[in-house]
This record gives C-alpha cells, structure tokens and sequence, in this order.
C-alpha cells in the first residue's frame, strides 16, 4: 500500500519486514519514533535501554543467539555506544544486527552537530545513508542482508529532515527469519588480545570486499544528465541536489557512505567536466576524492556548519535564488521555554533566588538556562552535571561546596549519573546533586524509563527506587521536595548546601503534559490587587503576561499549579 | 511545478493535524508529497514550521526563502517571522490570535503593533481571522488548526470542499469528526 510515512516509521516498518525480532535504544532527537513505530509490532520485542551503550550490547547479544536485531539512537548517543561499537566491529555478528544513528545538522535539539559518518570510518563498520522514507525502509532490509553477507554490524545514518520528513513508502510483508543457531566460537567472540590480533585482518579483508561491493551494488547509483557539472553526494543533500539542478547536472548519489567506492567515483568524474561534492557537515567524500587524486568542489564554496537547503546549494554554485519579500520590523524571536506548570521551574527559581552555582543536564531542564531564570551554568552531556559537580567541588573544595548544586533528570542518571554519583559516594566531596523527578523522560516526547515503572508498550515494569538506590551507595541525605512548594525548595536548598557532607536531593512531581497528571482550572488574576510589580513573572512562565500594567493568565495554558501565587504578595492570584 | 505550503505557529497549537490532513488529502489528488516537521526542543513553546510539498515529484522536503505558495500562520507573530519565505505573490493566511514569546514576556522586547497592516505595506498578501472565536464557536480552541485549513481550502479550485471533508472524517478520531467539520465551514465562511 502506497502510504505517507515518516523516515523514522518507514525504517521500523522495514526492520519488521525483514524480521527483526530484538530492538533495544535510548531515546534521543531525532532518532526516537524509530523504536517507537517499532514497539507497535507485536513480532518485535522492544525496549527502552538506560542508555545507548546497553542498547547496544542486548542488540549484540541477541544478534549473537541468532536473531535479527536493531538499536537506534541519536548521534552524541554513539558516543556513548562508541566502546561495544568498535569491538563488534571485529567479532562480527551472528544474525543480522543493524544500528541506526540519527545526525542532527542543524541542532534543531542537540547540544553539537557531529557527524556520525566518523565513527562508522573509525569503527571500520558499513553505514547506509538513506535519502528519503522509502529508502529509510529499502535501507534497513538491505541492511540486515549486507550484515549477515559480510558478517558485520551495519550503521544506518538518519538526518533530521529524512528521519522527520513524510515521503511516500509502499510496504510489503514481514518475511520471518530462521533463527541463526548460536555456536561456542571462542575465537571470534572472545575479544582478548591474542584473539583479537587474529580479528583485525578479518575486519580489513571485510572491508576491502565491502569497497568491491559499494562499487556495483545498485545502493550507489548514477544518473547521468547534462555532464558540464557532476555532483557526488547523499542523503538529504540529494533531494536538494535534484531540486536545483534536475536534469542539468550528472550526479552520482551515494547510499553506502562507508566505505566509498573507487573505481565507481573515478569513473564518474571522468565523464563530467567539473566535480562537485555536496555533502553536509564534514568533508568525509571530498576528502576521499582528493586522495583519489580528483580536482573538485566542495566545502572551499558550501558550508561545514549547519543544514543544507536548496537555495544554499543554488547560491554557493552560482545559481539565482527566488526574491523574497522583507518585512521591516524586529519580530521578537521565541526561543523554547518550560511549559507552563513545569515542575523543573519552581526548583530553578529556588537555585536562582540562592545564587547557586548550577551544573546542568541534558533533558527539559536544560530550558533553566534561558532568561529569566537564567538558573544553569553548564550543560555539556548526559551525566556530567554529577561529575563535573565534584570535579568543581575538589578544585574549590568548601568555597565551591557550598553554593554549586548539579541539576540532572531521572532519566538522564539512569543514562549516566549512577556513576557520577558511585564517584562521588567513593572519593568523597562534599557535593549537592538535585534529581529532577518528572516521572518521564521529556524532552523527547515522554519515553519511560528504568524509574517510571513502566515499559515502552505502557505495560508494568521494574521500577528503580531513587532514595534507596542512593542510600545504598551510602548518601545518608536523601531528601524529596515537591517543587511546586517553593517554601519547602528554599528551606531544602539551604539545609543541604549547608551540610557537612554530600546529599542527594529529589525534586519530585510528573511533568504537567503527562495524560495521567490532573490540572486544577487555571488561575485569575484579581485586578483590584495587581500592582504590576511583575514578581510572578520572574518564574518565566509562558501563561503569565502583563498588559496595561497588570498580570494576566492564558487560560489556555494555565494548568493552575499554584507557583505564582507563592511569589505574589498581595495575594492578587487566585484559583 | 512543485507546490508549497508553510504552516507556521508555537509549538503544541496542533499544526501537527494540520499537515497531516494537508499530506492525506494531496496524497489522496494523485500527488507526490513530502512533509518535514522538526520535533524535539523547539515544541516546547518555540516557533515551529512545518513544510508542505506536492506536485508530480517532489525532491527537496523543505521549503525555502521565496518559495512558499501559502503561509498558514496559527499566530500573527509567527506569520510575521516567515515572511521572507513567501513567494512573490503568495499568500499568508493567519489567525491574528496574539500570545507572547518569553522575550516579550521578560520585557526584553515588544510584541509589534499592526503587524497585518505592516505586511500589506510591505507588499504581501495577507488574509487574516480570528480562528481562534471561530474554533471556539465550533466547540473547541483547539480547533483552530480546522479552522485555518477551512480558509486555505478556499484558495484550492481544483480540490473540491467535499474533498477536504473525506480527508477530515479520515484523520481525526470518530469523536471530533462533527466539531472538526463545523469548524472547517467556519473557516470557509459557510
């Protein structure tokens, strides 16, 4: 059936046709609806991992029993999945075993735009580069054929426009798959040295077939047009590629990315006068045709940083652009913010008001570093916030332990904060660690986690208790404040940074968007009693504006949660 | 020729139904469709776009300056901000709902004052409603992205209403199929 699909929906749709029957990711834009279009089969099994490390290694390992498998990710999660990466680059695999990573140029929700076509060069491991949905569901049955053929995991890199752009897909049906017996095979899956020496050449005779094999196969293909200009490129960069120059250029579109072709680039370049490489962040092709020895075009005229688009391509080369209309005037721009009745907001405004030093996260509450809480002064990646706290903490010892508070989410210390907090617990600073409990992992567009008790499918799961999983590694304070209390948060804050040795702090309430979570109706403001003296607006809450110089409430977005009212002292909001 | 629409607004207003109704109903005409949303950070009450291509085939799945056929703007601001990505003679249609971004909120900046006049001084085509009454009218605010897709129906010659309306019965929960369709006519001024 011919259907509009979502890169991310069509890639699952082609795990499940080609079988898949193990799929373990952490959640990450714009990676995520790729595991969770893949949960609604019931043929998969699926899950939320803690992190992409794990995912990675339960992907692994029911690879190794001899089932077809698949964990996604976003690119700085590779990062994290860099370590079980490199080594199953050399043991190989059993059945299938597939990765997706999604790239996101642009930063549209990433803290760097990396690019992941490094870690496939570095891993020695092949990586598919879809251009649209349809390839995203051709790529991943490809995928698994090529993974079993060359007996090596293989990469599948999205971008944010193929992973988030609807295109037309026409599915099929799912072909299950025998399952691969698995076999005592100390030599291939025991990574040791003595082992592994005898593994690398098998990974360097792989990939010299893999080159012979991005050759021919039909996943690099040339479409010969007007030959003055020939262009080399993938992914994305294609479709705009296409749309600039249609038929008036021959371009060479590339769906294995790793490794390139030789002959196949050489003879292409020899059929056009001038050779153009239109690729997005890093000049990984460029770079390969100028060892090569081609003359070409690439990033000397088209941007390293950020997305492309058609008019960028048309422009760089030469090309006129459509005119535009301007309009003059400054139109404010409108940066993300909490959402009103966030419960992360109440606990910024208390680290605010005390001076705090804080130490961020990667989640929702990144959002405390925007005006005019203004409330973090590090995000860096998932856990640093802990370790980074007592990396601080040891350089300043008591002048930096009494005001620096690392802030991290409940999802994000499962992801990598237990060991930030294990390191802490063993070599001993005095540090404040505040747990943002929302229930959820939220920015991501509400995933559970390993301390929500429930599973991908919404069925019960095990569920991780915080103050006993921290007293355990030996923190005597613990503490849990709801964050809509700012009294008790003020009182808290102060308590803890004033003791003599660390604590953990939980901020707990579910975040405002959940289904489950009840509003109360949204408050009024009593104009009678409104002096304008704006002190409910320094929470930064998008409900709440002043116009003719007093508060107002959108009552389409007031959840009610009572926080301003605690900052009000004439008592002018009401329920 | 490739067709292209914009739909603009803050992020959780609902612009998600919106392109997908816009993607079942070209998709439904025969039409080659892309349609590129940005998920993630920007949601959470950000400006947000989607883009929405069509045509006999479709490369590119964004939109870029100068090429938008339609600016569907669920807020006046928003419309305001996406102007440049108007074609020449391109339409904006938008609801004149006002809601603050955080730097007018702080007192940072000002939310600018007649801003549908100073398009139309700027040369651009502009239709402007308040949806918002209109959804509300029809039994929900949040409607408003009904509402918007009733008015861009109207620039569609050769899409017929009824068209529209199969592809609303189609995309949204069986529930709000008459509220939906009340709002649609709304919209078109029915």
């Amino acid at each position: 059936m011919k259907q509009l699909m979502l890169g991310n929906k069509a890639l699952a749709r082609g795990l499940y046709e080609a079988g898949c029957c193990v799929v373990s990711s952490y959640p990450g834009t714009p990676s995520t609806e790729v595991t969770e279009e893949a949960a609604k089969y019931d043929e998969i099994y699926c899950e939320w991992a803690p992190n992409e490390k794990v995912a990675m290694e339960v992907a692994f390992g029911a690879s190794l029993a001899g089932k077809r498998s698949f964990c996604g990710m976003k690119h700085v999660g590779l990062n994290v999945a860099a370590d079980p990466l490199f080594t199953c680059s050399y043991t190989g695999v059993n059945a299938g075993f597939v990765i997706c990573v999604a790239d996101d140029a642009g930063m549209h929700s990433s803290q760097n735009e990396q690019d992941s076509r490094h870690h496939a060069v570095a891993a020695k491991v092949p990586m598919l580069e879809p251009s649209d949905s349809a390839e995203a569901y051709q790529f991943a049955k490809l995928a698994f054929e090529i993974s079993e053929q060359f007996d090596t995991p293989v990469i599948i890199k999205m971008c944010t426009r193929v992973a988030h752009s609807q295109s037309v897909v026409e599915t099929g049906e799912r072909v299950e798959q025998k399952t691969v017996p698995y076999q005592k095979n100390i030599a291939k899956y025991v990574m040791m040295p003595g082992n592994a020496i005898r593994r690398h050449p098998v990974v360097e005779e792989r990939m010299r077939k893999l080159t012979e094999y991005a050759e021919t196969n039909a996943v690099n293909r040339v479409e010969m047009g007007d030959t003055a200009l020939g262009v080399i490129t993938s992914s994305t960069s294609y479709q705009y590629t296409k749309e600039v120059f249609g038929e008036r250029a021959s371009i060479l579109k590339l769906g294995m990315v790793n490794p390139l072709p030789r002959k196949l680039i050489l003879d292409f370049a020899a059929k056009v006068e001038k050779l153009v490489i239109v690729e997005e962040l890093d000049p990984i092709i460029e770079n390969h045709c100028r060892q090569l020895g081609l003359t070409v075009t690439g990033k000397d005229v088209l941007p390293i940083e950020g997305e492309f688009s058609q008019n960028l391509i048309a422009e760089k080369l030469g090309l006129a652009v459509p005119e535009s209309k301007k309009l003059d005037e400054a139109v404010p721009g409108r940066p993300p913010v909490m959402c009103a009745g966030c419960p992360h907001r109440g606990l910024f405004y208390t680290l605010a008001k005390n001076k705090c030093t804080v130490l961020g996260d990667i989640g929702c509450y990144t959002l405390g570093a925007v005006a005019p809480l203004s409330a973090m002064e590090m995000t860096l990646c998932m856990g640093a916030s802990i370790s980074a706290t007592h990396g601080f903490n040891k350089a300043l010892g008591k002048e930096g332990e009494g005001k620096t508070v690392a802030v991290i989410g409940d999802s994000t210390f499962m992801h990598s904060g237990m060991t930030g907090l294990a390191n802490i617990a063993y070599n001993q600073s005095n540090s404040t660690v505040v747990i943002l409990d929302n229930s959820i992992t939220g920015m991501t567009g509400h995933q559970q986690n390993p301390t929500t008790g429930y599973n991908i499918k919404g069925d019960p799961a095990g569920k991780i208790d915080l103050e006993a999983l921290c007293r355990a590694m030996g923190f005597s304070r613990v503490v849990v404040v709801d964050p809509y209390d700012l009294a008790e948060c003020d009182r808290v804050i102060k308590e803890e940074l004033a003791a003599g040795e660390a604590s953990v702090i939980i901020s707990r309430r579910p975040c405002a968007l959940l289904k489950y979570v009840k509003h109360n109706p949204p408050l009024k403001v009593e104009e009678d009693k409104c002096v304008g003296c704006k002190s409910c607006m320094r929470l930064g809450c998008p409900a709440i504006s002043v116009r003719g110089g007093k508060a107002v409430i959108d009552t389409t977005l007031c959840v009610g949660c009572g926080v301003c009212q605690q900052m009000c002292k004439f008592d002018a909001l009401k329920a | 020729m490739t067709k292209n629409i914009m739909i603009v607004g803050v992020g959780g207003q609902g612009s998600l139904l919106a392109s997908k109704l816009l993607g079942h109903l070209l998709l439904t005409e025969g039409y080659d469709v892309k349609v590129s949303e940005v998920h993630g950070m920007s949601q959470r009450g950000g400006s947000v776009v989607t883009y929405v291509r069509f045509g006999e085939k479709v490369y590119s799945p964004v939109i870029d300056k100068g090429e938008a056929d339609f600016i569907v703007s669920f807020e006046k601001l928003e419309a305001a901000r996406y102007v440049e990505y108007l074609k020449k003679d391109g339409w904006i249609v938008t609801n004149t709902q006002e809601i603050d971004p955080m730097p007018v909120i702080t007192g940072a900046a000002k939310y600018p004052e007649n801003l549908v006049e100073k398009m139309g001084e700027a040369g651009v085509q502009v239709d402007a409603m308040d949806c918002l009454s209109l959804a509300e009218e029809a039994g929900s605010a949040k409607a408003v992205n009904i509402v918007l897709m009733g008015r861009l129906s109207k620039y569609f010659d050769t899409i017929p209403a009824e068209k529209w309306r199969q592809a609303i019965r189609e995309c949204v929960p069986e529930k709000y199929v008459e509220l939906n369709l009340k709002a649609f006519a709304l919209g078109r001024g029915e």
